[in-house]
């Protein structure tokens, strides 16, 4: 939300001037909260209220502000930030400002700018000559950089809850193991649906679980229908996924019999080899050593996966990017457009993706350890929604709801 | 006695177009506009009124009507800053004309529009002000400012009703003649609270500017046109003068915006 702070002064309570600045903020599809209001105590005293104006962008803003003119606002200038240079490369001035993973602006040369990313965390450097305001990681700050410093000239726009009181997240926010779930998929089918007819852009993050808890097929049937656009995941969860394709079982479990295996300890090895000989997971896919499973359907539907490694890991597959730093690069630059993220059985990985989402992405936490699911919607409280089930269990009954979605023309009562 | 300013309508004509009103294709009749103005002084005289003169000055066709010259309370006069550079010539000639009859100028700063009691006009001790089209709402303050009192500000809505005068006049029993529409819906609600009992007048008559009329005690003089309205003053025990303003309607103004009362009421009790 982009803002300005008003200022209406005179008769503006028995004019009903007040009133109808308000409701001429509401109609345009703004907000406002009044800072201060002093009311005049004599018939003939003037009253006095300072009021700061939201809007969706800064042309409804502007538009607003114009309208509120001509009804006596008048617009409050704004100070500019304070900034103070890097020391060196690698390090933040003193008493730099450290952002949240909400919607930031700066105000500069009396114009406020959008902080892009929202990550939290970060520091906010400026570029005067460009007008740019950039949030910043540690490794990213060169000697010299001019950064913001104290608080002054900062808005946060913070994140409003949905007013929609049917939507899953206004529905569902809290975590507990005795949710009605069934409820809960459903209304999570409906949102990923309307989000993909509406062309958002869906995160989903997760890991080896979806392969040990069989709910691998599930996961591939939402990338071939389109739920999928970004998935971000470590080494495992492709080695498994492969291991399963190449050999027919993942690592000493045997989901047919559902018993350990004598020699399956040996596979995911041989699967990695297979694939760093190939060169890497898409050329795997184009040579036809590997024809299923779910890399091999990211990489059939176009879906972009980050893999990021881990120092636990075997191998690791060529695809995997080791460097920590340059993973969440990666990361950072795929993120953006995200509005929907799915998070399930992967506790690390997904406070680490939390971490760089704004916080306007809806996210949706499914973990079998009510203790995870709680770590994670305790990051984003405005908008969470947490499960604490089975993970294979999940994703059948959300495929389940999403085919029944697709399938049936919208009703009336699937509004909910 | 009441003591009101006019101009004569010596260099009176449709020169420009500032107002839905105004089609230079569709002058005004100079011997026509004579008479008709005369008409009014006559009335007025005659409702023991002590007419005033500021002389009429050439390019300035507007200046005939007066009401638009300022805001004339107690001993104060607040000048006009006209919206249109066309009138802004007029608002040096009022000025000196009321300083040399002994008013005390109080100037608005330049930036602030404001069209006086066109757009100025009291009911009781409130004085309630119209604004956007020509008078802007930031004037109404240092207005209050000025004279220490109430301003209702209302927003005027409709073009053909660019000042409050056109669609708005206080009647002295504490009613007031008005056409609602002109007004916004809070204007509308402003008006309704601070005027008890209103009186309403139909689409067609307004358009005749039956509401630009002057009012003097139980005197009102008004363009003819408006059958309902003077049968409505009448049944509340108003006199009607009815008079033919047909070449100033070709200028959007009537009796009204041809007459400026010396001054609109006394000074606020409170006011310094």
């Amino acid at each position: 939300m982009f803002s300005e702070t008003i200022e209406l002064r005179g008769h503006i309570i028995d004019s009903l001037i007040l009133p109808k600045v308000l409701d001429e903020i509401l109609r345009a599809g703004g907000t406002f909260k009044i800072d201060q209001i002093k009311i005049g105590q004599q018939r003939v005293d003037q009253s006095f209220a300072r009021i700061e104006v939201s809007g969706p962008t800064h042309e409804t803003l502007d538009e607003l502000v114009l309208r509120l003119r001509q009804h006596g606002a008048e617009v409050v200038e704004k100070g500019d930030v304070q900034l103070a240079s890097a020391p060196a490369d690698g390090v933040f001035p003193a008493n730099f400002y450290i952002t949240t993973n909400q919607q930031t602006f700066v105000t500069l040369d009396g114009k406020e700018i959008e902080v892009r990313p929202a990550i939290m965390d970060s520091a906010i450097a400026v570029d005067n000559a460009s007008q740019r305001a950039t949030a910043v990681k540690f490794y990213e700050v060169r000697k010299g950089m001019k950064i913001v410093v104290g608080h002054q000239g900062i808005r946060v726009a913070p994140i409003q809850r949905s007013t929609r009181r049917t939507e899953v997240f206004e529905f569902m926010s809290n975590v507990s193991i005795e949710q009605p779930k069934s409820a809960v998929i459903r209304a999570m089918a409906r949102e990923l649906k309307r989000a993909r007819e509406t062309g958002e852009k869906i995160l989903v993050v997760t890991g080896p679980t979806v392969i040990h808890t069989g709910g691998a097929e599930y996961l591939e049937r939402l990338i071939e229908w389109g739920y999928v656009d970004l998935l971000f995941a470590g080494n495992a969860l492709a080695m498994r996924d492969i291991e399963d394709v190449l050999f027919g079982r993942p690592q000493r479990i045997n989901l047919d019999r559902g018993g350990l295996d004598d020699a399956g300890h040996e596979n995911h090895i041989r699967a990695i080899n297979a694939i760093r000989e190939a060169g890497s997971i898409a050329r795997a896919v184009e040579i036809g050593v590997l024809q299923r499973g779910i890399m091999c359907s990211c990489v059939r539907h176009g879906v972009e996966f980050v893999l990021a490694g881990s120092i636990r890991d075997d191998g690791p597959l060529p695809d995997v990017i080791t460097d920590a730093i340059e993973a969440q690069k990666a990361m950072r630059e795929k993120i953006t457009g995200v509005t929907i993220a799915l998070m399930m059985g992967t506790m690390l990985h997904s406070l680490a993706v939390e971490s760089l989402l704004p916080a306007n992405v809806k996210t949706f936490y499914i973990d079998i350890n009510p203790v995870s699911v709680s770590k994670l919607t305790e990051r984003n409280r405005f908008q969470a929604v947490g499960l604490v089930t089975d993970v294979e269990a999940f994703l059948r009954e959300l495929t389940d709801c999403l085919a029944k979605l697709d399938a049936a023309p919208a009703r009336d009562g699937d509004k909910t | 006695m009441r003591d009101l300013l006019l101009c004569p309508p010596d260099h009176y004509g449709i020169e420009y177009e500032i107002n839905p009103w105004m089609s230079r294709a569709r002058g005004a009749e100079a011997a026509l506009a004579q008479k008709q103005w005369k008409d009014l002084r006559a009335t007025l005289s005659k409702l023991d009124c002590k007419i005033e003169l500021v002389k009429p000055q050439p390019k300035l066709p507007d200046m005939v009507f007066t009401a638009n010259a300022g805001l004339a309370v107690g001993e104060k006069f607040i000048p006009s800053n006209f919206r249109h550079k066309e009138r802004a010539g007029e608002a040096p000639h009022f000025a000196r004309w009321m300083e040399e009859h002994s008013y005390q100028i109080s100037w608005l700063p330049e930036d602030y529009y404001f069209e006086g009691e066109g757009d100025a006009l009291f009911s009781g001790d409130v004085l309630f002000c119209g604004y956007k089209f020509r008078s802007d709402i930031k004037s109404h303050r240092a207005v209050a400012d000025i004279l220490g009192c109430l301003v209702i500000s209302v927003e005027l809505v409709d073009p053909r009703f660019y000042h409050l005068d056109t669609c708005f006049c206080p009647l002295p029993d504490g009613g007031a003649v008005w056409f609602s529409a002109a007004f916004d819906e809070y204007g509308q609600r402003a008006i309704r609270e601070h005027v008890p009992q209103l009186v309403d007048v139909v689409p067609e008559e307004a358009a005749h500017f039956s509401c630009n009329a002057v009012v003097l005690d139980r005197d009102i003089v008004l363009p003819e046109g408006a059958p309902k309205l003077v049968t409505m003053l009448r049944e509340r025990g108003y006199r009607c003068h009815e008079l033919a303003m047909t070449e100033f309607l070709k200028a959007g103004g009537a009796c009204k915006c041809l007459t400026m009362f010396l001054p609109q009421r006394d000074a606020m009790p409170d006011a310094q």
